[in-house]
């Protein structure tokens, strides 16, 4: 049994940190971004459940060297959803920026009720 | 194969295709979606009638034998909660038909036909699914959908809250990936009765940190503390019938989902602490949450992030009686959540909103929206003869039979959780039922009858009828059900029942 590829250790690893490192971002276009990076990184660690992956799946002929397709298969429906949700999220974030020409996560609602009760009352 | 598996996955799928082909003629849409949804109750009754004895039925998509064809399995559980899920989505539909019909809702009407059926089929695949990766796809078609549903009638405030909303389900459901990429690598297989094998013989480190994986994975989606957060934002901001279906739920598929890896995948034989924490913070965090809010649809919201600990409670337990608990509070509390998000829909549309500092004297506008409100209500609290009061009774016995300081801290939390969801309950009835009707609630209601919507909203407050009879249904057959959670229970603790339905019985 073989190690699997160093780069693609160290890559997954670099897409994983990255893309959390993007989702605490407070630019909706950033979050989008982690996402991408994290959908990439859960797609490529199912890649790296196979230690033969550089092998054709399927066509292995009589040797019969040939990777699991199993993994590459999960990858490309796995693909096809996060592709699809992140058009969505998106959308999504452009309909934010139409309504408040800012693409910014806004505060929790509770913490700005906290916050109001805090402050003095001398407005009124 | 057996067909019958199949129903509640294909139907409401091909239903879906019909109902945006039809998307001009809306009679002919109600129908198609009202007769699917039909089907899928009769077939989820069938299949409920097949495992009550205990059996598992398995089915290889096909004729591919476990562990390389898709495999869709209803054990007990699975089948009950295909049937009570699909009843509520039915009565919900039927409440969104009578809106529709009345004109009084801003949803697009042809969109939502479609989308709720692909919604139902999502929350079927989950609960039937025989593999990892399929229940991956079910959570996936269901939460897509969910992503497109909460944004119809898109406001502002809406398109932030399902921003906020598809984000953390999405993450949650890349970290669902990566568990099963990690669990393929170790056991080199996705089916869940091949795992439930094969997962025996790993190291324990691993397997503690796999079961992690999941429970945080699946704790995202039921919105357990501390994952809960983006429930209370998102939920109350949706259009009333999208949130009383993802209330009563998709939260509940997540529960389902943690039952079923925790007690196939990773079974364990004693107490869990970690579980037992996590449900004595959800029960006291959410309901802490819910005495401190002023509109009524997001005190109900961390009302339901509270009992999630409830059934994450009696899961930790780790015994028959335990999980037994669980699957009568799962029934019950889809049943009553459902109908208090239905009662806050025919709130606002009497009221308009749903804010606490203005509504007062609702008896009086509305008797029947009051009694409407006190039953599932007084329920929720677990009061004597309600179905809530059963399922707590039976979570607190086992609780007790099973002994432990945490355990009894946990019973303390959930007999404490019981009494301020109570007081959250007064509060909104206090504030909201009593007293004499402001002015212009009794403005509003005039214009209301003055309107020829009337039909309509008759049509859905007698839906929010049956889905309180519906409770009082789940209450008044609790022997039936109790038997029928224990059989469920047993099972689930066995596992070997599972096991061998899917690779035992393997052929065809």
């Amino acid at each position: 049994m073989s190690t699997p590829s160093f780069i693609l250790v160290v890559t997954v690893a670099v897409l994983y940190s990255g893309g959390f490192y993007l989702l605490l971002q407070r630019s909706l276009m950033r979050v989008v971004f982690g996402i991408l990076m994290l959908g990439h990184a859960a797609n490529m660690s199912l890649l790296l459940t196979d230690e033969a992956i550089t092998l054709p799946p399927l066509l292995g002929g009589a040797s019969g060297e040939m990777s699991d397709p199993l993994p590459h298969a999960m990858a490309l429906t796995a693909i096809v959803i996060t592709f699809g949700v992140t058009t969505f999220l998106l959308a999504l974030a452009y309909r934010v920026w139409l309504g408040d020409e800012n693409d910014e996560v806004p505060d929790d609602v509770e913490d700005r009720r906290i916050r109001r009760l805090t402050e003095p009352e001398d407005s009124s | 194969m057996n067909v019958l598996l199949a129903v509640p996955l294909v139907v409401p799928l091909i239903g879906a295709a019909v109902t945006l082909l039809l998307r001009a003629a809306p009679r002919a849409q109600r129908i198609t979606s009202t007769l699917t949804l039909a089907g899928v109750v009769a077939a989820a009754a069938l299949l409920v009638a097949r495992t009550a004895d205990g059996d598992v039925v398995a089915s290889q998509a096909g004729g591919w034998a476990a562990p390389l064809g898709i495999t869709l399995v209803a054990d007990p559980l699975a089948a009950l909660l295909v049937l009570v899920s699909s009843v509520v989505l039915l009565i919900v539909l039927l409440y969104a038909i009578g809106q529709d019909v009345g004109g009084l809702s801003r949803a697009m009407p042809q969109v939502f036909h479609p989308i709720y059926l692909v919604l139902t089929a999502g929350v079927c695949l989950s609960f039937i699914a025989g593999d990892l990766f399929n229940l991956f796809v079910g959570f996936e078609i269901m939460l897509t959908a969910s992503y497109t549903l909460i944004t119809q009638a898109p406001t502002r405030a809406r398109v932030r809250a399902s921003m906020i909303y598809t984000v953390v389900s999405l993450t949650s459901s890349i970290l669902f990936l990566t568990g099963i990429a990690l669990v393929y690598a170790l056991t080199g297989t996705v089916n869940m009765a091949d795992i439930a094998e094969k997962l025996g013989a790993a190291p324990p480190e691993l397997r503690a940190v796999l079961a992690l994986l999941f429970f945080v994975v699946f704790g995202i989606k039921a919105a357990i503390v501390p994952m809960h957060f983006w429930l209370p934002d998102s939920y109350p901001v949706a259009i009333t019938r999208i949130s009383a279906i993802f209330a009563a739920l998709l939260t509940k598929v997540a529960v389902y989902a943690i039952i079923r890896t925790q007690t196939l995948l990773f079974a364990r034989d004693d107490i869990s602490a970690v579980m037992l924490w996590v449900a004595i913070a959800t029960m006291v965090v959410g309901i802490l949450g819910a005495l401190v809010q002023d509109d009524v649809n997001r005190v109900m919201s961390f009302a339901l992030v509270s009992h999630i600990g409830f059934m994450i409670f009696g899961l930790a337990l780790n015994t028959v009686a335990g999980l037994a608990g669980v699957v009568v509070y799962l029934v019950h509390h889809i049943v009553v959540q459902a109908t208090l998000f239905l009662v806050n829909g025919l709130m606002r549309q009497y009221v308009g909103h749903t804010s606490l500092r203005a509504i007062r004297g609702l008896t009086t506008v509305s008797p029947a929206l009051a009694l409407f409100f006190f039953l599932p209500a007084l329920s929720l609290a677990g009061l004597p003869p309600m179905s809530g009061f059963i399922a707590k009774v039976a979570l607190f016995e086992a609780g007790l039979a099973a002994g432990g300081w945490l355990v009894y801290t946990g019973i303390a939390a959930g007999v404490l959780t019981s009494l301020l969801t109570m007081m959250a309950i007064f509060r909104i009835w206090t504030r909201a039922f009593w007293g004499t009707p402001l002015p212009d609630m009794v403005e509003a209601k005039a214009q209301l009858r003055r309107g020829a919507n009337l039909g309509g909203l008759r049509f859905m407050t007698a839906m929010t009828g049956v889905m309180v009879g519906l409770g009082l249904v789940v209450a008044a057959a609790a022997g039936p059900l109790a038997e029928f959670s224990f059989v469920a229970a047993r099972d689930l603790l066995d596992g070997g029942a599972y096991v061998q339905a899917v690779l035992g019985g393997g052929a065809p």
